[in-house]
This record gives C-alpha cells, structure tokens and sequence, in this order.
C-alpha cells in the first residue's frame, strides 16, 4: 500500500511538452512525478529522444509545408538526480539537440540545448483515507547552454530563454495506482537575437525579444509499483502572450506557442541488477497553436548509486552527503 | 531537517526574484529619439532641385492671412485651448512626431513593407495567385512588399516627400510667417524654438504626400496612414508649432506634390513586372537556346519568378538605356571550372557554418516578413541622421537620395537576373542547404550586394567620416550570401561593382541639387 519511492530511479521520458515548432523541452518527467530519490542516493542515466511533425498549426489554421517535408529533432541527454534527503531533491539534465527538415533547402542545425537545474520538496506525505496523499513544492532554473540561434523555427535547437519555473504538485497512490496533478509558471527572460529589427504586430528596432510568460498543467494517471510504471500522461501548455505566425509567414521565438499533448510512460525496473530500470514512451500532439504536430518517442537507462552505506561506514556526520 | 526546507523555500523564492529584476519590455532604438532641432533651418532650400517638379511653384500656396486678422487670432486661441487640456497621450505624440516627420514616416513605411513583405501560398492545383490592387484586402493582400516592391515604395514616397518640402521651403521664405509661439507669448513651445517660418506646415506637407502615396503602395493601409497623418497634424498644432492654417496649406500641397508621383508611378512599368506565362517561359527557352541552364524556382510548387520584369521599371537616377550600360558582363558559364570552383566554394562555406558567420547571414538576411534590404539601409540612415540635426528639408533630400539609389539598384539588378537568368547554388548541387531562405529569382547578382553598395555609395558621401564603415558593412552584406548559400562569389563582387555604379549617379545629383 506504500508509495514506491526507494531504490528506484524514476528517470522515464523527457519532452513532455514541445513548445516549439520543432524541438521540446528537456523536462525530465521526474520533476514532473510524484517520486523522491532516497538520500545520499544519486540517480543517473542517459535518454533518447525523436520527434517529428509534418503539420503544424500558423496561428490556428493547421497546415503542411512542401518547402519543409517533415521536421524531426533527435535529443540525447544526460540527466541526474541526488537526494539530498527523501524530501528534497536536486535534478538536473544536459541535452544535445539535433534537427533537419526532410523537404525544402534550409539547413539543419545541432548543439547543446538548455541545462535545467530543478529543486525539488516534499514537504507533505500521509496516509488519507484509503491511500496516500503527497505533495511537492518544484522550483527551476534553465539556461542556454551554448550560443545556439533561437530565430530559425522552425529548425532552432531552443528558444534560448533562461527561464525560471515554479511548480505545486499533487499526487494521490491507492495501492499501485496513482494519479498526479501538477501547475507550473514559467517565467521567460528576453532573447536577444542576430538581427536589428522583426516584426511581431509591429515593427520593433531591437534586436531583443520580450519572451511572454508560459503556464503547463499536467495529469498523469496508472500504475506505480516496485516493478515499474506505466502511466498515461496529459500536457496543457500555454503562452500567456505573444503573436500568431501570419499567413505563409516564418515563426518566431515569441509567437503564442500552445500544445496539448497525451503520451504513454513506461518504466521497468530491472530486478536482477538493483538500481538499474529502463524507460520509455511515447507522445502526440493533440491541438496546437503555432507549434508543429510533434509525434515523439523515447528510450532511456537509468542507474542508482548509493552514498549512502559508504556514508554508515565511514561517518556518522549527515552534513556531509558526499 | 527544518533547516533544509528553509533552504528549499529560500532557493525558490530567489530563482523568482531573478526575472522580477529584469524589465521585460522592449525599447526600440528610436523611441527614445531626441527633438529634431535643425543647426541650419536651410531657408534656401525652395532653390533646391526637385526630382519631379518642374519648380517649387508648380503647384502654388496662397498667401496666409496676417497674424493680426481675427482668423489668425482664432487659430492661435486653438493651440491655446488644446494645450490648456493638453493630456499624456498628446504629450507623447508630441515627442514621437517632434523627433523628425522624414524619420518617423520612413519607419512607418518599413513597418509596412515588415507587415506585407510575404509570398502568396498556392492554389489547391499548385499555382499561385496574385495580390489585386484592385481588392487589397483579400488574400493573398496587396502588395506582396518584396525586395523590389519594397525599393520602389521607398523610393517613390521618399523622393515625393522631398519635391513637397522643396516647395514648402519656397513659400516659407516667401511668406515667412513665423511660427505661433513667435506670435504670442503665451503659446507654449512644446518641441525646440526654430527661426523657420511655419507656413505651410512642412510636417503637414509630409503628412499630406505620405497619406496620398498610400493610396496607390499600400491601399489597404490608407486608414491606418490617415490615423497617423492625423496624430502627425494634431501633435504639430498642440505643440504651438503650427495653426490650422500652416497645415491645411501644408497638406494640400503635399497631395498634390504625391498625385503627380503617382500619376509617374502608373505609368513606369513596375505595374507589368509579374510578367506573364509567356514572359517566364521565354526567359527558360532563351537561355536555353544560349546553351546555358536555366534558373529554376527552388520553392515547392515551384514559383514563377519574382517580379521578372521589374529590371523594365523607369528608373530615377537616370534612362532605361543607361539601365542596359550599367548591366554587367555575363556570369561564369554554368559548365565551366570556374562555375564548378565557385560552387564548391559555396557547399564549402554551409559545411562549415561558424557562429559568427551565420549570424552575419541572419543580421543581413532581411527576408520574409522584414523590411528587406533597402529597409535596412534605410534604418542605417535614419539611424546616423538623428544626431546629425538636419532640417527636414535636408532629411527628405538625403533619404530621397538613398532611396532612389534602392530601387535604381534594384532596377538593375533585376534587369541583370532576368537577363541572364542564372541557376542558384542549390539547383546546381542540391546538397547545398542554406542558412536562410533562398529567394525566388536568379542567382546573378546579388540583390544584397547591389543594394547595399548603392546604398553605402550615397551614404558615405553625404556622411563622409563614415564612408569606411558603410563600405564595410556593404561587403559584410555582400559576404553574407556567400556565408549562408544563398550566393556564388561572383554574384557577389559584380553585385558590389554593379551598385557602386548606381551610388555614383545619386552622388552626382547630391553634388549639384543646390543643397551643398
């Protein structure tokens, strides 16, 4: 009847929502998921992402381009996650992207995306009624790890923002099924990019771009037990702000770029090596509004290694983790 | 444990303080412009030469009342009235119009040409339809404001806003009436005191040409243009630099001044340049004939070329003979090495795309949904002109200047493409992606090069201390095709020489227009 939360790697499918026409988001779904690595614990592992569109909505009018054929980005990434203590946590994730259009003469681009940076607490676990209510307080910091260019959508790697999120997490476990429900706030910070002016409803002589804020609502819902997960995944994203991509226009990193999203997660954990699972799953694109109808998928291995025994052997003082 | 969830919330609470600190709104470089305070008010400038009058009285300005008439009187209890409510908005439009009418106008026309400048999607049977003057507000919009497109409306409004001044100056010097804050003490100076006579209104003038231009470049913005002409005016009267009658005067004038560019601009074969399936296919069959291979539209359906016929438009700056002797010698044979050098020089440069290249390519590119290349020249300008303290006159002459030498380029150029209809990079090595789109005609020359040569020509010699910096940034543009796919070398350095050539006529005109 209790929750699983030790000795599991909770590592399952990243790029829950894919903001942009091309390329998602590197959100592991740990910060997304009701599950808190042990302490002293250090969970990492290596992911695998496809994606690929050949409609996408210009404003809310969903289309193809011949001049682009069909978009695919490929993300590899590694990712970690130390537990601080069971109720706090420390995420982080370092991806390289890479994107082409099957159709058309533009050029494909490739580099390092964004690092996001995740605390993550649980301030609130008990037992109500016939299960198991906890809930999670996430707060995250991502910043552009190179100098990509974020004004070629639709084959930018990113939209090169430091961002900062703010999420509150709900998740409810009755036996080995659970429900989560989590509300995230991001808030953009400007982009500057190559050229001196663009035009969003008017002309701007800048070449800064103010990036409107974005809120997400996710739902996940299944199965959570010491042998794996398997979930079914809903993702609302909205930017609060921003312009539509006009008639046969190009997009641009502060259009109004709105997803919904419902996705399958999968995560087995393998019982002859302890610490070792493997994930995957899958993602759609349901409705949008100037973002591409990305169908994805994705593998990963994850691995947990434990500091904490040495730590029982060789000091009794908690303050030092590692 | 108590201890780390104080840390926990302290981490979060402080990533939040972050972007709080930072303003998110966006300053434009101008916005902040200061008040146009001319060093000289050029009072001689109704001896200026215009460019389509056959003199500053072609189209006469009636004497004004006298200050001391009971109609003047009333005009000067209006300023008063409107500046004894006077509120922030009007405050604003104030210090908006008070940086320069010629700016502010040319950044108008290049937020127009931003909004307008995107290529028609097909037809269901992959054709492509046309924008209709006739029907502007039916998609696709009229105008397709592409490069050519774009070079002309900036040339035609800048270049009648000129005429108008000229003849604005003409009657200021010859009535010299001063301005309202001169008149009476009690009318406040909301912008900076000027010796200029106020009428006619020379803000007015460029108001009344603008708003008459419109109605033949953008008639689906003559309501948006008209709202502007009117804040324009209004700002002038609140501001105690103009009465009414300044005004009025000064708009009719430059109605009229603008009806007779327009009057020019539907008769110089710009409204034929589409061309039609005929004219597309001789330019595939001649070259063909000449045992060389064809341009074709990269874009999917293929395209019909962009504006084939625009090289045929009446230039400016000089005849449509002189259109053809400016025209430069051929490209490389499609078939020969130095074709197949300068090819692989191209697949080369997209190989291996350094940052700093590619964003040399986008600071340039300056495609769909931008103000195109003359635009940029034109921001370059009027970006160097504000600390120049010009009168508008001057800042309607130089700006004419630039614009003219733009489409005169752009006539050229266009002429030279379709002459020799030459393939892009990409056609003849597929493998070729670009940095940017490719636009929708022949390689052979650089639109880019040409233009901003031409561009950097006139503009270094009306600001000689930046002459080395404008050619700088000319080959920048130039080298930029390179860098991004787009363009051979030698579209690149003809384009240069080609624009050069151009720069040269505006150069001899600025030497003997009066205004030296």
């Amino acid at each position: 009847m209790k929750k699983i939360k030790e000795k599991i790697c909770q590592w399952r499918s990243i790029a829950i929502f894919c903001l942009i026409l091309t390329q998602c988001s590197l959100s592991a779904q740990t910060d997304l998921d009701a599950i808190m690595m042990s302490k002293n614990n250090f969970c990492t592992g290596l992911m695998y992402q496809h994606g690929s569109w050949n409609n996408y909505w210009e404003g809310t009018l969903k289309r193809d381009n011949q001049n682009l054929g069909t978009v695919s980005n490929n993300m590899y990434a590694v990712m970690g996650n130390y537990g601080i203590s069971g109720k706090l946590n420390l995420l982080f994730g370092l991806p390289y992207v890479n994107t082409k259009a099957s159709a058309g003469t533009l050029h494909s681009m490739n580099g390092l995306q964004d690092l996001p940076l995740w605390v993550k607490w649980m301030p609130f676990e008990k037992r109500v009624g016939p299960g198991t209510l906890s809930l999670y307080g996430i707060g995250g910091l991502s910043i552009p790890v190179s100098n990509y260019i974020a004004d070629y959508l639709p084959l930018s790697i990113g939209l090169k923002s430091t961002n900062f999120s703010l999420r509150g997490m709900v998740d409810y476990q009755i036996g080995s099924i659970f429900a989560t429900l989590s509300g995230t706030y991001v808030v953009r910070n400007n982009v500057t990019i190559d050229r001196s002016s663009y035009y969003t409803d008017q002309l701007i002589l800048s070449n800064e771009v103010e990036m409107p804020n974005v809120a997400t609502i996710n739902f996940r819902f299944g199965y959570r037990s010491s042998l794996g997960i398997a979930e079914l995944v809903l993702n609302q994203s909205n930017t609060l702000g921003g312009f539509d991509i006009t008639r046969n226009n190009m997009p641009f990193p502060s259009n109004q770029m709105n997803a919904t999203t419902a996705g399958l997660a999968f995560k087995y954990n393998v019982s002859a090596v302890e610490g070792l699972s493997l994930i995957g799953g899958t993602n759609f694109t349901i409705a949008g509004r100037n973002v591409g109808q990305t169908n994805s998928f994705n593998g990963g291995l994850f691995y947990i290694l434990d500091f904490s025994k040495k730590e029982k052997t060789s000091s009794s003082d908690k303050s030092t983790t590692n | 444990m108590k201890t780390i969830q104080i840390l926990a919330i302290a981490f979060i609470l402080a990533i939040f303080m972050v972007p709080l600190g930072c303003a998110k709104n966006i300053k434009g470089r101008t916005d902040d412009a200061p008040m146009l305070q001319p060093a000289k008010t050029d009072i001689d400038a109704g001896n200026w030469k215009p460019i389509l009058l056959t003199g500053p009285t072609e189209f006469p300005v009636a004497a004004p009342a006298a200050i001391s008439t009971p109609g003047y009187l009333a005009e000067i209890n209006e300023i008063k009235g409107f500046q004894k409510n006077i509120n922030s908005e009007q405050e604003k439009s104030i210090r908006y119009w008070g940086a320069g009418g010629v700016l502010r106008w040319n950044e108008i026309m290049r937020e127009l040409v931003a909004k307008y400048n995107l290529p028609p999607y097909q037809n269901a049977d992959g054709s492509y339809p046309f924008p209709s003057a006739a029907n502007p507000f039916a998609y696709p919009l009229f105008p397709f404001a592409n490069p050519p497109y774009a070079a002309r409306a900036y040339a035609y409004v800048s270049a009648a806003q000129y005429d108008g001044l000229v003849a604005a100056w003409y009657y200021k010097k010859l009535y010299n009436r001063a301005a309202p804050y001169k008149n009476d003490a009690t009318v406040i100076a909301k912008l900076p005191q000027s010796d200029l006579p106020s009428y006619p209104s020379e803000d007015a003038v460029l108001a009344g040409v603008t708003a008459e231009m419109m109605k033949l470049l953008f008639p689906g913005e003559i309501a948006f243009i008209q709202q502007k002409a009117d804040e324009q005016k209004l700002a002038r009267i609140i501001s105690g630099s103009n009465t009414r009658s300044d005004i009025e005067a000064g708009e009719a004038l430059g109605r009229l001044v603008a009806q007779k560019f327009t009057v020019r601009a539907r008769a110089d074969r710009a409204g034929a340049a589409a061309g039609t399936q005929a004219d597309w296919t001789k330019l595939e069959t001649d070259a063909l004939a000449k045992g060389e291979t064809p341009w074709y539209s990269l874009d999917l359906p293929k395209r019909p070329p962009m504006l084939p016929l625009f090289g045929k438009v009446k230039p400016f700056l000089f005849d449509e003979a002189t259109t053809i002797a400016i025209r430069p010698g051929p490209p490389p044979l499609v078939n020969s090495d130095q074709m197949r050098k300068e090819t692989a020089e191209v697949k080369d440069q997209i190989d291996h795309p350094t940052r700093e290249k590619t964003a040399i390519v986008h600071f340039w590119a300056d495609g769909v949904g931008t103000y195109a290349p003359p635009g940029h020249w034109d921001a370059i300008a009027a970006e160097d002109f504000i600390g120049k303290n010009f009168s508008e006159v001057r800042w309607a002459r130089n700006m004419a200047l630039i614009n003219m030498s733009l489409m005169d380029a752009g006539i050229v150029c266009w002429d030279t493409k379709y002459f020799y209809f030459n393939p892009r990079p990409t056609q003849l090595n597929p493998a070729i992606k670009t940095l940017t789109g490719i636009p929708n005609f022949p390689a052979y020359i650089s639109g880019h090069s040409t233009f901003s040569a031409a561009a950097a020509s006139i503009l270094g010699y009306l600001i000689p201390e930046r002459a080395a910096a404008y050619d700088d940034m000319a080959k920048e543009a130039s080298n930029s095709r390179l860098y991004g796919g787009i363009h051979y070398r030698s579209d690149c350095e003809v384009g240069l020489t080609t624009g050069k050539k151009v720069g040269e006529y505006a150069i001899s005109r600025a030497k003997t227009d009066g205004a030296n």
